[in-house]
């Protein structure tokens, strides 16, 4: 974990510690993140997801435990990370009295990006996120969606190496979301390693890599979204099964492999089993005598890992 | 920020250039230094046109009657333009910093600053500056107008004191401004809500322009005797009243400008004067030169830029604790 010369290693957390007078809001958390990988930090609100990403900003100081954030510590270096890492905070405000041009020019010289290459960085970073054509226009005049892909275009205008996006699809329609998570989507292909966090769990799902379970202040989970659900759900083949004309539960009595066969509503059965069994269903439901709609594999849900993994937190508790 | 933790990296003056510039062109360019600004030229010229009126008509010789235009009480019109002043700066002060901070909180907008590369010192000094620096234009613009008239008006060009006690009058204005733009930016950190942080530094303002001299009288009165013993004893008791006055920077102002507009005094306070003019030799009534004036004042402007400097100290440890969060 802790080995230096892993290069593509872009935030490194060990024993992450905030304490608001004895509450623990972050209790030692362990993280890494690689360069390139879209990183999910998942958990109810006030689990201490913003507080750790203000850890990683230096805004917030640590109370125990490192930070390392592209080789700079956030502690005593914070300018140097908040040169190399772009931040969306939750709802994004922007000066709504300027044009989103203004805004942008203003970070362009708190940067310190030189005079003459600006224009040509704000225009590139206002088309990357389909904002061109309402530069000039003021921010008071934006939906919430449009400012937080104004947010997307300050991170891809300032060139950071690390995105940090905190609940950047909160308050979105569906629609708003989709286009923002293509751009996100954008950042990682712009070899930006991406950092969000959210509570939102199957929006963000499609886009994650990884994701980590946070629950009080630690992190409950992590891994890839197949490997949570193995955790959780168990390893397991479910697959849906939708057919006419045969009683499915009796029809598969028996098969080698079989672990449970649940009603999904009317004609149709979740089955769970421990490998692959499609085929053999198949044919034990023809064989039946019944004609089968669909069969198919159900990919594991990060909010089926996440209601199931809080509720047996809660029973053990 | 964490002293326990090692030294920070970086100067603290990273951006304090763009902020500084984006804070002025916010403020130039708002409605609400416009209003401002025609409050007090309204409140500055009234005075000031009826002076320039009555001087007019006076024929008596007087060295100083440029620096009468700022100083002299016009029949119609129980306020001279200095007193105008008197109260009209921290108005505009306080106008222009009841917000600074706790806007860009409100707005969502501080946390997304304080992420790009700054720390929190060069955003509040930042706005500190802008603030002042849109003060002393507007200053500056009021005092050429008045300037400006008074040329035009009386047809008599001003000597080089007068414009040199004019420029150091303009400075003290600006110092002034400072001390309640630093309160006005102290209550912007401390409150979150904008409403309430107005209503403070305006509370703290009528409290130092109408309570404060009455509580200084009614504490003074406690202390005097029945009947006074000495010379001493007189002059002892002023003392302790002019300084309890002096705890108002409305008081340090009056002084400062007193001293440097009206060049005859020589002393604050009435047994003060008299006891210079007779121990000193000095004749009431002729002026000093410029630099006893200075001289003079040097504890007033001196009292005004400690109190600028500590009232922003405590905006600066108050805004380094707070989170940034919502």
């Amino acid at each position: 974990m802790s080995d230096p010369t892993r290069a593509d290693t872009v935030i490194e957390a060990r024993g992450l510690l905030k304490l608001y007078g004895a509450t623990r809001a972050v209790d030692s958390i362990d993280l890494s993140i690689r360069r390139g990988e879209i990183f999910g930090l998942l958990g109810p609100n006030g689990a201490g997801k913003t507080t750790t990403i203000l850890m990683m900003l230096g805004l917030t100081e640590t109370s125990g435990g490192s930070v390392d954030v592209l080789g700079f510590d956030p502690v005593r270096q914070p300018l140097e990370v908040k040169r190399r890492v772009g931040y969306l905070p939750d709802a994004v405000g922007f000066y709504d009295h300027l044009t989103a041009r203004e805004n942008l020019l203003y970070t362009a010289r708190l940067l310190s990006i030189p005079r003459r290459e600006t224009d040509a960085r704000i225009m590139e970073a206002m088309r990357s996120v389909q904002l061109a054509d309402v530069v000039d226009k003021r921010v008071s005049t934006f939906s919430r969606g449009m400012r937080q892909r104004l947010g997307i275009a300050e991170i891809v205008m300032k060139r950071a190496e690390v995105a940090i996006l905190d609940e950047p699809t909160s308050g979105l329609d569906p629609h708003a979301t989709f286009e923002l998570l293509e751009m996100i989507r954008g950042l990682k292909k712009a070899g930006v390693a991406v950092l969000i966090s959210s509570h939102l769990l199957d929006r963000v799902q499609s886009v994650c890599d990884r994701v980590a379970l946070f629950n009080r202040g630690k992190i409950a989970l992590m891994g890839t979204v197949v490997e949570l659900a193995n955790k959780v759900l168990g390893a397991g083949h479910p697959i849906l099964v939708e057919a006419s004309g045969v009683d499915v539960p009796a029809a598969l009595r028996g098969l080698e492999g079989l672990q449970q066969v649940v009603p999904e509503g009317v004609g149709a059965w979740k089955v769970m089993a421990d490998r692959e069994i499609r085929a053999t269903v198949a044919k034990r439901i023809v064989a039946a005598g019944g004609s089968l709609t669909r069969l198919a594999e159900l990919q594991p849900s990060l909010e089926e890992v996440y209601t199931r993994y809080f509720e047996e937190a809660r029973r053990a508790a | 920020m964490p002293r326990n933790q090692g030294s920070r990296e970086g100067s603290p003056f990273t951006g304090l250039g763009p902020v500084f510039l984006k804070e002025l062109s916010d403020h130039l360019s708002s409605t609400r230094m416009m209003v401002l600004t025609l409050f007090v030229i309204v409140f500055g010229a009234l005075p000031v046109g009826f002076t320039l009126q009555e001087i007019r008509t006076v024929t008596a010789s007087d060295q100083f009657l440029f620096l009468r235009i700022f100083t002299v009480e016009p029949e119609r019109m129980p306020l001279s333009f200095v007193v105008a002043l008197n109260f009209m700066i921290p108005l505009m002060a306080i106008g222009l910093g009841f917000d600074s901070v706790n806007s860009e909180f409100n707005r969502r907008t501080l946390s997304r600053v304080l992420s790009q590369p700054l720390y929190r010192d060069a955003l509040l000094l930042g706005k500190f500056l802008g603030g002042l620096a849109t003060l002393a234009v507007a200053l500056m613009a009021l005092f050429l107008i008045v300037f400006g008239a008074g040329l035009l008006l009386l047809g008599l060009p001003p000597r080089g004191p007068e414009v040199a006690r004019g420029i150091a009058f303009l400075l003290v204005a600006i110092a002034y401004g400072g001390v309640w733009l630093a309160v006005a930016m102290l209550f912007s950190v401390i409150f979150r809500s904008t409403a309430t942080s107005a209503l403070c530094a305006l509370g703290l303002w009528l409290f130092f322009f109408i309570l404060w001299p009455m509580i200084a009288s009614a504490i003074t009165t406690g202390f005097t005797p029945a009947q006074f013993r000495s010379v001493d004893e007189v002059l002892t008791l002023e003392q302790f009243s002019s300084a309890l006055a002096r705890l108002s920077p409305g008081t340090l102002f009056g002084e400062a400008v007193l001293g440097l507009l009206n060049p005859e005094t020589k002393a604050f306070g009435y047994f003060a004067n008299l006891v210079m003019a007779q121990t000193r030799g000095m004749i009431p009534g002729t002026p000093l030169p410029l630099d006893q004036s200075l001289l003079l004042i040097w504890p007033q402007i001196t009292g005004l830029i400690a109190g600028m400097i500590v009232l922003f100290a405590i905006a600066y440890i108050v805004f380094q604790r707070e989170e940034v969060r919502a």
